[in-house]
């Protein structure tokens, strides 16, 4: 964080740079925002000649208006709403009197990469300390203004009170007075029972202009005389343009010029950068996409030409039978399994998947003589800047990575390359240029959810307690995106709900097996937590209906007494989603505290009728633990319903629990989705699937008559919200269905069953 | 060609090919981009509109068949945001990342302009035809049905 300096404005624009004068580094999107993105030199109000900067989050105008800068990308989660709900509760000021900015990709915001359900675990003492420096140099600034002791002095309500001599003075009057005032260096937090803002559900800072048509998304985004570009990519993935004639595409109407992007690097991994292809320019989406449609293009496949995705299942299937990485060891689990009473083994498979985001990705750049400026609904603004720089082989302190609402982002919109895309053809054609994928883009093109195959064996004794778990994993890496001679599951990967699970079982194996990418593969909402979660909750159902014991008492038995675990002491590579396991322990006692919440609210235990069923399922990740359970029926024609869901989240504290209780409701619809319809398959090399059609997603046909949720009250740092909710849904359906039923489902989609 | 139409009260003439969908003679010709781009082909819902009241997938409906009708978009549903629908979807908080919502909006105004109390079967018959990734669904049931009460 910066030190403490009041900036005129004049001199803050001759340090940045800034001809137009904006006063603050930051592109703000949202109501009443101009679609034209040219905000950053939007003017500023004439009051605010001056400002107060004391860090790189907090700026503060004589009209005293506290602007806040928000770092972190808006993709539905609510962090536009919960980040300064955070640094307005440690600032004492008033909700109606700040303005939101949204912040450009720079380092000097610290990690600004959305994902990993970051925002809040990782960020809340960073965004506390913000606030909380600002209202202490405020303190101090009228304190030495009044000539009496800074701790006399308290904020409230936008001001800065001295109670005994009964003055005050606001904080825009305050502005001029904190030159010189230096910035504490560990500022002081809040008692949380004051808090004003936090653990409150205030609305959603942007839900006025969502509800009118005028928050604006990357797609949205317009320049004057910009051009709109559609790229026709190569089907397989590591191919190549071998021939192309674009005389048909220029003679429709619109099309202003066809241009072929760089090929990918062959035998280097993808990265972020784009695919290559040839993209139609033209003024108009539709002319872009017409032009397109009538490229005539022949494909060298590359090293995927012959990928087949019903092949390479049986490949990984196999992989999951041999004998693997032994990535984390407890006891001896052959011996237990040898000398078990009863052992139960059983294979389970989930595809890959598409993030598909309802807004495909889109961005618009233009080049020119002071570099590129590129707007992108992108979760990761510095790997943008990153990587447009590099491709356009200019310094990056020479692109500006402005950061629009994203419509939906899921992982997908983590990699830049769209933006990429964007830069290179806006250079190309000297005209500013906006690319929009199709839908059919996205989901042939993407960076992919991993295909995974898991084989488990448990031993159980003659009381029905498990002494043996044997898991092994097979999925290609996420690493293999970047780096080609990346195998196989990476330690990270693993501790997503693999080496961590919680069971206190006696003699554990945990294998983790090779596997090749034929795709580029990324990350997805929960990302490995979703597959490994769908196998060891089920496998655990399974036990606990071999043991004839009720499945939430029988995970209780599993999860042992209340304990702290650490995979390590097993000799597993763990690193706790990059967070203390002091602060965020693996604490079974809480997750066995969710799993009874849970339980009790969908009235566990009570008589189903005949073909309806309770599942129940509950998974920790992202530092949170959430648990499921559903209510599944059979229809008479055999079709699955699922009628109703409970979910109770254990996050720690909670910044805005109505965004929370959306997150778990939304996620209950997302783990649908990927539960009964999600999967991406291939031939040729070449992605089949193309638009929802064929890649269908939940409607509102198929939601639940209602998705109950609620959020343990626990006093502990906060852990992630946007991604735990997911991984537990697929298990307590099919468990449910299982109970409904009596059929195992162990391959996702589940409608590959026929019951869907 | 020339294609005149009224949007949101104002008569307009695009020059489009007649084939051009709508939606995209809405967004890239008219600047009115509240109307969002989901599939292509009609079958996400994001590019809802009304074409003389009807809701519409816009982009599967070519402009020219637009020529001479009454399109309301998000944009002119109501002049501040104060239709029923819309402070209904405000009051529950209903968007996540909000990029669907016009479209629901659309087809949920639509919905109650002709059926002024729908039950959840006849909610999920009219609203099925647009998808919301971020799972929305029980809050724009309830929405709708807020919205309705209001109405009544």
């Amino acid at each position: 964080m910066n030190g403490l300096r009041r900036i005129s404005r004049r001199e803050f624009l001759q340090r940045t740079g800034q001809a137009g004068g904006g006063l603050v580094f930051a592109l703000s999107v949202g109501a009443g925002c101009s679609r034209t993105p040219d905000t950053d030199a939007a003017p500023v109000s004439a009051a605010a000649t001056d400002a107060f900067m004391p860090n790189v989050y907090v700026n503060i105008r004589t009209d005293g208006i506290v602007e806040i800068v928000c770092h972190r990308s808006e993709m539905g989660q609510g962090i536009r709403t919960c980040l300064p709900q955070v640094i307005a509760d440690e600032l004492d000021a008033d909700w109606d009197r700040i303005e939101l900015k949204q912040a450009l990709g720079d380092e000097k915001y610290g990690d600004q990469n959305t994902d990993g359900s970051t925002s809040i675990r990782r960020h809340f003492d960073l965004l506390r300390g913000a606030g909380a420096t600002a209202r202490e140099m405020l303190i101090a600034a009228a304190a030495a203004e009044w000539g009496v002791p800074a701790s006399e002095c308290a904020t409230r309500e936008h001001a800065v009170h001295h109670e005994a001599s009964g003055r005050s003075a606001g904080y825009g009057d305050l502005v001029a007075l904190t030159d010189g005032v230096a910035a504490p260096e560990s500022p002081t937090f809040k008692d949380p029972a004051n808090y004003r803002y936090i653990g409150k559900s205030l609305d959603t800072i942007d839900g006025f202009a969502m509800s009118v048509g005028a928050a604006n998304y990357g797609i949205d985004t317009t320049l004057p005389g910009m051009l709109h570009a559609s790229i026709e990519r190569c089907p397989t993935h590591g191919g190549a343009v071998a021939a192309f004639d674009a005389t048909a595409a220029k003679a429709v109407p619109g099309v202003v010029d066809v241009i072929r992007l760089p090929d990918p690097e062959a035998g280097k991994a993808p990265g972020f950068l784009p695919l290559g292809g040839i993209a139609v320019l033209a003024t108009n989406t539709w002319s872009a996409m017409q032009g397109r449609a009538a490229l005539e293009i022949e494909w060298a496949p590359g090293p995927n030409g012959a990928y087949d995705s019903e092949k390479y299942r049986e490949e990984l299937a196999a992989s999951s039978q041999k004998e693997g990485r032994i990535v984390l060891d407890r006891g001896d689990v052959a011996g237990a399994l040898a000398s078990a009473a009863r052992t139960h083994s059983a294979d389970y498979y989930a595809p890959h998947l598409a993030q598909a985001p309802m807004e495909p990705p889109a961005a618009l750049a233009q080049v020119g003589d002071d570099g590129c400026d590129v707007w992108s609904c992108t979760q990761n603004p510095q790997a943008t800047r990153d990587t447009v720089a590099g491709l356009l082989g200019i310094d990056k302190t020479r692109v500006r990575a402005h950061v629009t609402l994203l419509g939906g982002g899921f992982g997908r919109k983590s990699k830049p390359d769209f933006a990429a895309e964007a830069a290179w053809l806006s250079r190309e054609s000297g005209q500013p240029v906006k690319v929009t994928w199709t839908r059919e883009d996205d989901l042939r093109h993407g960076y992919f959810h991993s295909v995974s195959a898991q084989h488990l064996e448990a031993g159980l004794d003659g009381a029905g307690k498990v002494t043996g778990w044997h898991h092994r994993t097979a999925f290609p890496s996420i690493g293999s995106t970047f780096d080609v001679n990346a195998a196989g599951p990476s330690g990270g990967e693993l501790g997503l709900g693999f080496t961590d699970i919680p069971y206190a079982i006696p003699n554990l194996r945990m294998e983790a097996c090779d596997a090749k990418p034929h795709v580029r593969i990324g990350w997805l909402r929960s990302v490995c937590n979703i597959y490994h979660a769908f196998a060891i909750s089920s496998f655990a159902d399974e036990l606990a209906h071999l043991a004839k014991t009720d499945p939430p008492a029988f995970l209780k038995q599993l999860l042992g007494e209340p304990r702290r675990v650490d995979p390590a002491d097993d000799g597993a590579e763990y690193g706790n989603y990059g967070q203390g396991l002091d602060t965020h322990p693996i604490d079974t006692g809480r997750i066995a505290q969710v799993l009874d919440t849970v339980a009790g609210m969908a009235g566990w235990g009570r008589r189903m009728p005949p073909g309806s069923g309770l599942g129940i399922a509950v998974h920790r990740s992202f530092l949170s633990t959430v648990g499921v359970v559903a209510e599944v029926a059979a229809d008479t024609d055999g079709r699955m319903r699922v009628v109703e869901m409970w979910m109770a989240i254990d996050a720690g504290l909670v910044v805005n629990p109505d965004r929370v209780k959306a997150q778990l409701e939304g996620a209950g619809i997302f783990g649908m989705s990927l539960a009964l319809h999600g999967e991406m398959s291939a031939t040729d090399g070449a992605i089949v699937q193309g638009n929802f059609d064929t890649y269908p997603v939940v409607r509102m046909s198929e939601a639940p008559r209602a998705i109950h949720t609620h959020i343990l009250p626990v006093d502990a740092p906060p852990g992630g919200v946007g991604e735990p909710g997911v991984p537990p849904v697929a298990p307590a359906i099919a468990n449910a269905w299982f109970a409904a039923t009596g059929s195992r489902l162990r391959e996702m989609p589940f409608r590959k069953a026929g019951i869907t | 060609m020339a294609i005149t139409l009224t949007i949101n009260g104002t008569e307009r003439t695009l020059e489009a090919e007649p084939d051009m969908p709508l939606l995209w003679a809405l967004r890239d010709l008219a600047g009115l981009t509240g109307t969002k781009f989901g599939c292509g082909k009609a079958l996400c819902g994001a590019c809802t509109v009304h074409v003389d009241g009807e809701p519409v997938r816009s982009c599967s409906f070519p402009v020219s068949a637009a020529d001479g009708r009454d399109i309301t978009t998000i944009e002119g549903l109501s002049a501040d945001g104060s239709h029923p629908v819309q402070v209904a979807w405000r009051e529950l908080n209903v968007p996540q990342c909000g990029y669907c919502q016009s479209g629901q909006i659309m087809s949920a105004a639509a919905l109650l302009a002709r059926n002024p109390a729908p039950s959840d079967a006849e909610i999920a018959t009219a609203m099925s035809g647009n998808i919301c990734r971020c799972g929305t669904y029980t809050r724009i049931r309830a929405a709708i049905h807020r919205a309705a009460g209001e109405s009544s």
